[in-house]
């Protein structure tokens, strides 16, 4: 499985399918046994781990959670990533106010993260995970906690952190009105294995397995998803 | 009962600074002796079982051993760090050595009470375990360490009173040579009272402090 540089990929399965586990592996949160997981061109799985802390400043992750820190303020919490790979206090001090304001949150900057909606909280988990310019990020089930409006925001800004910043992202999701909606190509996993992998397009419209198939049509509304990756649709989520 | 004042005053004042001192010597052992206990334990971020274990035994056979029976077998290392066995002083050094395995539990269940997904996603940007420890475990534990410092500030309050048996002085004291032992009804209830008093205020204290720095 590839996810070329620059592009938006989802990764979809019922749930069992091992989609939490390849998030694990990716971030190195556990070790695979076998295999070989690059990030922006240097292998993961052979680095030591003092090597592995500077690499992942290379890779943003948004959890499902969020995982916010609930003893800072927003503004901390995007420093956090900055303070922990070193580097100086007023250039991290500027990072975070680039990122407050490109996503909106700058009002919010001395509140904690318990005074937020879902969606603001979505967006401090962004920007602390962008805040070290990562080449990739990595979002589990972006959307799966969102009401419908919130949800399309969240889409609109994923989309945006790879038109504008060319942040390649990875999308692990068992949403698959979402994935449809954003995603240039999609993998479908099932039971830890690889069963189709295409563009987005044509995975969709043309499933060629069983599980595939069950995604698509088991979906509340099948003939809503398939509208959702007409060309028509694209336009109408727009961009930031 | 007037007559009395100034030595409830003046066993207050020693049961004070038993418990300030003691709690306070015990705050700092039970944060470095918990926090080992906590990155160490199997779902701490360095897990090592022989040092778990070898923490956790020593914690306990320190903690199975009743207070009064600990007082009697520090005499010669109270006599060696303080010069005398008896007195105020004195009985501070069975109170730390008695509390701090207690506090270092309350830190250890503090800590591991820090959701674990919090401290994965931390080391996913990047964190190494010490970092992890101080940017993550203390801060986000800090209303459940002050609620556990509560806990243990009300529990020394108990064990001081048993400190008049190395003539540590303090209400608890008190109450037994004046209150029981001279039948002074009115003696052993102004102790207590003043006792119900000192733990309300800390309790109260410790609840609004935890509130006051939790944000979540």
């Amino acid at each position: 499985m590839t996810v070329p540089a620059g592009s938006i990929h989802g990764v979809l399965g019922l749930s069992g399918a091992g989609k939490s586990t390849l998030l694990k592996c990716i971030a190195r949160l556990e070790t695979s046994d076998a295999g070989e997981i690059s990030v922006a061109g240097s292998d993961w799985t052979r680095l030591g781990n003092a090597a592995l802390r500077r690499e992942r400043g290379k890779m943003g992750i948004v959890f499902q959670q969020l995982h916010l820190l609930s003893s800072r303020t927003v503004a901390a919490n995007i420093a956090l990533p900055l303070e922990l790979h070193g580097g100086r206090k007023s250039e991290n001090a500027d990072r975070v106010a680039e990122l407050l304001e490109w996503f909106g949150i700058a009002d919010k900057a001395r509140d904690y993260p318990a005074q937020l909606s879902g969606g603001q909280r979505q967006r401090v988990a962004l920007a602390r995970a962008l805040a070290t310019r990562p080449r990739v990020l990595l979002a589990d089930e972006p959307t799966s906690a969102l009401d419908p409006e919130t949800r399309l925001s969240v889409l609109n800004t994923l989309q945006g952190i790879r038109d504008k910043l060319g942040v390649s992202i990875l999308i692990i999701t068992h949403d698959l009105r979402s994935a449809a909606a954003i995603c240039d190509s999609i993998t479908v996993l099932d039971a830890g294995r690889v069963v189709e992998t295409g563009v987005a397009a044509h995975v969709l419209h043309h499933p060629e397995t069983d599980v595939t198939r069950r995604l698509v049509f088991h979906d509340e509304s099948p003939s809503d998803a398939r509208s959702l990756v007409q060309p028509a649709h694209f336009e109408e989520i727009g961009l930031l | 009962m007037t007559d009395l004042v100034p030595v409830l005053l003046g066993a207050t004042g020693q049961t004070l600074t038993m418990v300030a001192v003691s709690v306070l010597l015990c705050v700092i052992l039970g944060l470095a002796f918990g926090s080992w206990l906590a990155v160490t334990s199997p779902q701490g971020i360095a897990p090592s079982p022989a040092v778990h274990q070898l923490l956790a035994a020593f914690a306990n056979i320190s903690r199975s051993i009743p207070f009064l029976v600990l007082i009697v077998l520090l005499l010669p290392l109270t006599r060696f760090l303080v010069g005398t066995s008896i007195g105020t002083a004195a009985a501070i050094i069975p109170l730390v050595v008695g509390g701090t395995p207690y506090a270092a539990r309350l830190v250890e269940a503090a800590l591991l009470d820090v959701d674990p997904g919090l401290i994965q996603a931390v080391v996913t940007l990047g964190a190494s375990p010490s970092q992890a420890v101080w940017k993550v475990y203390f801060p986000e534990a800090v209303p459940g360490l002050i609620r556990a410092f509560t806990v243990l500030a009300i529990t020394m309050i108990n064990f001081s009173a048993m400190a008049g048996a190395v003539g540590g002085g303090g209400l608890g004291d008190l109450a037994i040579r004046y209150g029981y032992q001279r039948f002074r009804l009115d003696v052993l209830v102004a102790c207590c009272v003043i006792l119900i008093l000192l733990v309300q205020c800390i309790q109260l204290s410790g609840n609004t402090l935890a509130r006051r720095l939790d944000h979540r």
